[in-house]
C-alpha cells in the first residue's frame, strides 16, 4: 500500500518521468491502431514494427551515436520502406497479403538482428543499450529521449485530431471519399505516415515484437463497447493510457519485471474481458441474446400450438393435456414442461387437473402469432407469387420477428384480409 | 567441422519449415504460422520449470499443445466473440508472447532461456552440445539429432497425408463432400508447425522461424504451378539460404540465423523479378505491344 501511493503521489521525478513516457506512448499508439484497425490492416503495424530494427541499426552505424532523433529517422525510413514493399509485393504478383506481411516481417527482422549482432560483435563501446530496442525500455525514460519521444507523440495525436473527419471517411467509404474530392491517396500516405511514428515511438516502451499489441489490442478493445468512432478512439486511448500506468507501477514495485510484456499483458487482458463480457457485442451478451430468443420462439409456439388446439374445438379455454400437446407438434417434452411453467408464471396459460389452458392474455398473444403467420403466408403468395405449399416453412421463422408497425402495414397492403392461402381464418 | 553442423541444422530447419510453409501460404495462413511460432514461448517455458531441463520431448509436448491453443484461441475469438480475424491473431499472440517472456523473467534464475535467444537463436553453439554415448562415442550436436527425427515425422506426415493435406488446402468443400475431416487436418498441420518451430528454437529463435515458414515457400510459387515441385524448390531454396547465410554471417561477423532469414529475402527478391513465367521485369517484356 505505501507503494502504491509512493507511486501514485508522483513526488519522484523519475516516476513522473516514466508514467508520462509511458501514457503518451500507449496512447498515440492506441489511437493510430484505431485506423489500421477499421482498415483491416492491424498485422501491418507488426511487420513496421519489426522492419524498424534494421534502420535503428544502420542509423548508428552511420552516424555513430545514439542520437535519439538520428536513431528515429533510420526506424521511421525502414518502417515507411516496408510498407511499401508489402503493398509492391501485393500488387504485382499473386503473393496474398498475409504471406507479404510475414516475409516482410521476418526479413526485415533477420537483416536488423544481423546488423546488431555484428554491431555487438563490432567492439563499439557506444552500441550498448541499443538492443532496447528489442524489448522497450519504459522503465528507462529519461531526459532528451522522453522529450524526443512525447514530442513525436503529442504532434501524433494532434495530427489524428486535425485529420479527424477524412481519417474517418477514409476508413468507412474510400469510394465516397474519392468522389467528393478528398485527396485519397495523400491521406493514405498520411495515416502510413502516422502508423509509422506511432510504431517508431511506441517501441521505446514495449519493444519490436510487441509492439503489435500497442497498435491492435486497444483498438480491437474499445470497438466492442462501441459503434461511435469519436468514442472508440477515446476508449482505446484510456485503455492505453491504462495499461501504461499500470506497467509503469508493476516495473516500479518489481524492478526486475520488465515493463513492456506487463503492459501487453494487462491491455490483453482488458481485450479479452471485453470480448467476453461487452454489453451488446461481447461472446456472453450475445450466447445470452441467443438464448433470450429461443425462449421466446419456445414460448410463441407453445401459445399458438393452444390456439390451434382451441380452434379446433372451437372454445380456446379448454384444458389440454400435456399428451395432446406433444402431439400436435414434435418439441421436446422437457422443452415443452419448462416452457408451460415459465408461461404459467407470466400469466398467459393456467394449470386445471385437465390439463393446460389458456388465459384471455395468452389467448391474445397466440392469436397474434396465428395471425402474423397467415399474413405472412398471404403475402408471399400473393405479392411473390409463390406456391401455397412452398410458404409455410418462411412464415415460422418470420412470426417471431415481425413488429407491430409491420403488421399494420401488412394489414393495409393486404387490404384487410379475412382468409390465407390455405383457407384458414386470419383471426 | 563446425561450419557442416551450424550448415546442417541450418537445412534440416529450413527443410521442415519450408515444407509446411507451402502449406500455410496457399491456405492464406502466414500469419497464423507466425502467431504460432510467438505463442509457443509459453509452453517451452512451463515445460522447462516442470521438468527442469531442457529435454526435447517435454519442449515439443508443451509447445505443440501451446501451437494448438493459440489456434484454438484465434479462431475462438474470431467465431464466437466476432473479433475481427487480423486483429485476432494480433491479440492472440502478443499475448502469450509477453506471458512468455514475463514467466522467464520471474523465473531468471531457473531458466536457462534469454530473451535474445528466444528472438534469434544460437546456432552457433550447436556444435557445442555434443551427444556422446557412454561407451565414448561422438554422435555428433544433439539439436542435430532431435532436429533430424522432427525433419522424418515431418516428411512422413506430408507423405502419408498428401492427398488429405493437398484437398484440405485447394478444395476444402470438395474434401469435406467425400468425407475428409477438414478440422483434423487443419490442427494436425498446426501442431506440426508448432513442433517444427520448437525443435527450430534452440537454434533460430522464435522470430526467425516465420521467415524459414514463408520466405522459401513464397519463392518457390513465384517460381512453379505444381504443387510438387512447389515442395521441392521450397526445400532447395531453404537449403542454398542456409549455406549461403553462414557464409555471409562469417563474413560480416553477425548472427548467422539473421543472415539466413536475410538470404531467403534476397532469394524471394530474386524470384519476384526474374521468375521466368511471373517475374516483374520478365512479365513487364511480355506485355509491351506490338510495333507495327
Amino acid at each position: 500500500m505505501r507503494e502504491f501511493i509512493e507511486f501514485f503521489s508522483f513526488a519522484d521525478a523519475n516516476i513522473r518521468f516514466v508514467t508520462v513516457g509511458s501514457v503518451l506512448l500507449a496512447t498515440s499508439s492506441a489511437v493510430v491502431g484505431c485506423f489500421t484497425l477499421l482498415r483491416k490492416r492491424a498485422l501491418v503495424g507488426d511487420a513496421v514494427a519489426h522492419a524498424v530494427l534494421p534502420g535503428v541499426c544502420l542509423a548508428f552505424m552511420l552516424s555513430g551515436t545514439k542520437n535519439p532523433f538520428i536513431l528515429l529517422l533510420g526506424a521511421f525510413v525502414t518502417g515507411w520502406l516496408s510498407l511499401i514493399t508489402i503493398d509492391f509485393i501485393t500488387s504485382r504478383s499473386r503473393i496474398k497479403e498475409d504471406t507479404a506481411i510475414a516475409l516482410v516481417l521476418s526479413v526485415f527482422f533477420g537483416i536488423g538482428i544481423l546488423l546488431l549482432t555484428a554491431i555487438q560483435h563490432s567492439g563499439n563501446a557506444a552500441q550498448s543499450g541499443l538492443d532496447k530496442f528489442l524489448f522497450g525500455k519504459a522503465a528507462s525514460l529519461v531526459g532528451e529521449d522522453l522529450i524526443a519521444f512525447s514530442l513525436v507523440a503529442v504532434l501524433l495525436l494532434v495530427t489524428t485530431i486535425l485529420f479527424y473527419k477524412e481519417l474517418a471517411m477514409l476508413c468507412f467509404d474510400k469510394a465516397y471519399a474519392k468522389t467528393i474530392g478528398y485527396p485519397v491517396r495523400a491521406l493514405e500516405l498520411l495515416l502510413t505516415t502516422l502508423t509509422v511514428f506511432a510504431v517508431v515511438v511506441g517501441i521505446q516502451a514495449v519493444g519490436v515484437v510487441l509492439m503489435a499489441a500497442m497498435l491492435i489490442t486497444p483498438a480491437a478493445a474499445a470497438r466492442f463497447w462501441t459503434d461511435k468512432l469519436s468514442l472508440m478512439l477515446v476508449l482505446a486511448a484510456l485503455i492505453g493510457a491504462f495499461s501504461g500506468v499500470s506497467g509503469a507501477y508493476v516495473s516500479y514495485t518489481a524492478p526486475a519485471m520488465p515493463t513492456g510484456p506487463w503492459i501487453v499483458l494487462i491491455v490483453s487482458m482488458i481485450a479479452i474481458l471485453s470480448f467476453a463480457f461487452a454489453p451488446g457485442k461481447g461472446w456472453v451478451s450475445r450466447l445470452l441474446r441467443q438464448r433470450r430468443n429461443k425462449t421466446l420462439i419456445l414460448e410463441e409456439n407453445l401459445l399458438k400450438l393452444l390456439y390451434h388446439l382451441g380452434e379446433e374445438k372451437q372454445d380456446f379455454h379448454l384444458p389440454h393435456s400435456l399428451q395432446q400437446i406433444l402431439e400436435k407438434r414434435a418439441i421436446p417434452k422437457k422443452q415443452v414442461s419448462a416452457g408451460l411453467s415459465k408461461l404459467r408464471k407470466q400469466g398467459y396459460i393456467e394449470k386445471t387437473p385437465a390439463g393446460w389452458q389458456l388465459t384471455l392474455q395468452g389467448q391474445r398473444r397466440g392469436e397474434r402469432v396465428v395471425r402474423l403467420h397467415r399474413l405472412w403466408e398471404l403475402y408471399l403468395t400473393q405479392y411473390l407469387q409463390l406456391a401455397s405449399d412452398h410458404v409455410h416453412e418462411d412464415a415460422e421463422t418470420i412470426e417471431h420477428i415481425i413488429t407491430p408497425e409491420l403488421e399494420q402495414r401488412l394489414m393495409e397492403e393486404l387490404d384487410y384480409p379475412v382468409l390465407d392461402p390455405h383457407s384458414a381464418r386470419i383471426p | 567441422m563446425n561450419a557442416f553442423w551450424i550448415i546442417l541444422t541450418g537445412s534440416l530447419v529450413a527443410t521442415c519449415c519450408s515444407l509446411l510453409g507451402c502449406y500455410l501460404i496457399l491456405r492464406r495462413m502466414a500469419m497464423v504460422g507466425d502467431a504460432i511460432s510467438h505463442a509457443v514461448l509459453p509452453g517451452i517455458v512451463i515445460a522447462f520449470l516442470l521438468t527442469g531441463s531442457r529435454d526435447s520431448v517435454p519442449m515439443l509436448i508443451g509447445a505443440g499443445l501451446l501451437g494448438v491453443l493459440t489456434t484454438f484461441l484465434i479462431e475462438f475469438f474470431h467465431r464466437y466473440a466476432r473479433v475481427q480475424a487480423d486483429a485476432s491473431i494480433g491479440v492472440t499472440f502478443t499475448w502469450l508472447f509477453a506471458i512468455g517472456i514475463i514467466l522467464i523473467s520471474v523465473y531468471a534464475g531457473q531458466v536457462d532461456l534469454d530473451q535474445d535467444c528466444v528472438l534469434y537463436g544460437e546456432i552457433a553453439y550447436v556444435p557445442l552440445d555434443l551427444w556422446i554415448t557412454e561407451g565414448g562415442l561422438n554422435l555428433g550436436p544433439r539439436t542435430v539429432w532431435t532436429l533430424a527425427v522432427v525433419t522424418m515425422l515431418i516428411i512422413l506426415y506430408i507423405v502419408l497425408g498428401y492427398k488429405e493435406l493437398f484437398l484440405t488446402t485447394f478444395d476444402p468443400a470438395y474434401a469435406a463432400a467425400i468425407g475428409i475431416s477438414t478440422s483434423v487436418w487443419y490442427y494436425s498441420l498446426m501442431t506440426a508447425v508448432s513442433i517444427t518451430t520448437v525443435a527450430s528454437f534452440e537454434s533460430v529463435g522464435a522470430i526467425l522461424v516465420v521467415a524459414f515458414l514463408v520466405a522459401p515457400a513464397a519463392t518457390a510459387y513465384l517460381l512453379t504451378d505444381n504443387f510438387k515441385t512447389m515442395l521441392l524448390l521450397s526445400v532447395v531454396a531453404g537449403i542454398l539460404a542456409s549455406i549461403a547465410g553462414y557464409y555471409l554471417a562469417v563474413w560480416i561477423d553477425g548472427s548467422i540465423a539473421g543472415a539466413i532469414a536475410t538470404v531467403t529475402g534476397i532469394e524471394f527478391m530474386l524470384a519476384f523479378l526474374f521468375s521466368p513465367t511471373r517475374g516483374i521485369l520478365v512479365r513487364k517484356k511480355q506485355l509491351q505491344p506490338v510495333q507495327h
